[in-house]
């Protein structure tokens, strides 16, 4: 095995190359992970050391571009963890029902398929038509395939177990329809959503919202850049508002968690408090 | 402040079919005390739950609990993937979970999580391979031995199924070998035995 104190020397390097050369910040990323992604490529393109590949990158922007791909990790479904759709449906919107407008941030929206679900939630409670949705992530093939609408239909079956076990009321083969090896999302889903390119590593707020989801991305992140980002959520949210994270991620090591009430413990929902920082 | 030192720093563990009743083999001899954290990964059905690290919680003096992320892991305790998740070792000895497609059609993957493993003890860890049904964790029962580290395998006689020991086996056949071939019951008392041998004395802090 190559010198491991060289390889993580070299392994820094590269995401400083790759931050100043092309503005993705992975520096704070958690390190077992995206070493695993980086050596993966490194096999795959018979490099020898990484030192090589950073060397490669700088000079070649689709051997960077296919790099990116690999780091990225994207795989979502629709009602992906149903329980936390109940919990919206229960508590957390009706929360929300008496506000003129609602704003709604999925940050990391990847494919969007999580972002279409709430949509149909939305609906179903008929709240769509005064809410604005935000769908952001840092990467743009996913932002595209996003806005698209477009989903494999062998995933379908997953999907409509999984709405009804969130509590769906309607037939869920009302919201799409099908094309061939495809189905399209109902485009009326789409009128409400905005979606756009925003790094939760490096860029601001953009707006008050009143429920923040932010599901399976802080796990790859470490703590200082957990703790950023949900500082970031905390200075977004109105008073009162909500937050979602994923399953396995929680407030635990952050210093936002005194900020917040836990509304539910296992699906990850928790509430702003209604009280000014101290 | 004082403390004994070992050789090794952690123990990994790799099992699929049978690995339940095999988990709770090699881990019930352990004592409460027992120097090095344990983190395992057992190929569960997506919808598991917690069901297994209650059961051997139950079962065992070291304590076992799922495995939280970016937790540290700790002496005298045992860590599990959840079900549907990679679980993988930082260099600062804290647990990242990550839904990286999958490995070798397993999710969470014994290989993923051993070749963490070795980035963050380097030849201080001892890898475990025990009974299953597909060649996950031979790969990494490889980058072990050829990190230094100590390999151990249940034999492949004693082993609900037979084709995880027998890659793990094979992958490092040739001029190096595994360390120990173990029948089930042998195990947990033998690495008892192997961690208490390999104290490198007290070391002053
Ligand atoms: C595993 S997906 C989660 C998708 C969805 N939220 C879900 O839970 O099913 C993680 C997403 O986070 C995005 N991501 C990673 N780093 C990010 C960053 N710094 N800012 C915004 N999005 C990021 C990735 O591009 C990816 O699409």
């Amino acid at each position: 095995m190559q010198n491991l104190e060289n390889q993580n020397i070299e392994l820094q390097l590269l995401l400083q190359a790759i931050y100043l050369k092309y503005g993705y910040d992975f520096r704070q990323y958690a390190k077992a992970s995206i070493k695993r992604r980086v050596l993966y490529h490194l096999e795959k393109h018979h490099l020898s050391n990484i030192s090589q590949m950073q060397h490669r990158l700088l000079h070649d922007v689709a051997f960077f571009d296919s790099l990116l791909l690999d780091m990225s990790v994207n795989v979502t479904e629709m009602f992906r963890d149903p329980a936390c759709y109940r919990v919206l449906r229960k508590e957390v919107l009706p929360a929300l029902k008496d506000f003129p407008h609602i704003k709604i941030w999925h940050a990391g929206c990847a494919t969007g398929e999580e972002v279409y679900s709430m949509a149909i939630l939305l609906k179903e409670m008929g709240l769509y038509e005064r809410t604005q949705i935000y769908a952001t992530d840092i990467n743009e093939k996913v932002l595209k395939q996003a806005k698209e609408g477009v989903f494999p239909i062998s995933r379908l079956r997953q999907y409509t177990q999984n709405y009804q076990k969130a509590g769906g009321t309607e037939s869920f083969s009302d919201y799409y329809h099908a094309q061939y090896e495809h189905v399209v999302m109902d485009r009326k889903l789409r009128k409400n959503i905005l979606f756009s390119d925003h790094n939760l590593a490096t860029d601001n707020v953009f707006g008050e919202m009143h429920l923040i989801l932010c599901r399976n991305v802080l796990i790859y992140f470490d703590r200082g850049l957990q703790n950023r980002v949900l500082n970031l959520f905390d200075e977004a949210l109105i008073k009162s508002g909500f937050l979602c994270l994923g399953s396995k991620e929680s407030l635990n090591f952050s210093t936002v968690t005194e900020h917040f009430d836990v509304i539910a413990k296992t699906e990850k929902v928790y509430r702003k408090k209604n009280e000014e920082k101290t | 402040m004082s403390q004994r030192e070992n050789q090794f720093q952690a123990v990994v563990i790799g099992a699929s079919a049978g690995g339940i009743h095999a988990l709770q083999q090699v881990l019930m001899p352990l004592p409460a005390d027992f120097p090095l954290p344990i983190i395992v990964v057992q190929h569960l059905h997506p919808d598991a739950g917690a069901y297994l690290p209650q059961l051997l919680d139950n079962k065992c003096q070291l304590k076992v609990k799922q495995a939280d992320e970016k937790e540290f892991v700790q002496a005298g305790w045992v860590y599990l993937a959840p079900p549907a998740y990679h679980l993988l070792i930082e260099e600062d000895h804290s647990l990242s979970l990550s839904l990286e497609a999958p490995v070798s059609y397993s999710r969470p993957s014994v290989d993923v999580l051993f070749e963490s493993a070795i980035f963050a003890y380097g030849k201080r860890l001892i890898g475990i391979i025990l009974t299953g049904a597909n060649s996950d964790g031979a790969l990494g029962i490889k980058k072990i031995k050829q990190a230094g580290g100590y390999v151990i395998v249940q034999a492949p006689e004693t082993a609900e199924a037979d084709a995880m020991p027998k890659a793990a086996i094979a992958a490092v056949a040739g001029n190096q070998a595994v360390d120990k071939i173990l029948a089930l019951d042998q195990i947990g008392q033998y690495l008892l035995q192997w961690v208490n041998r390999n104290f490198l004395g007290i070391r002053m802090k």
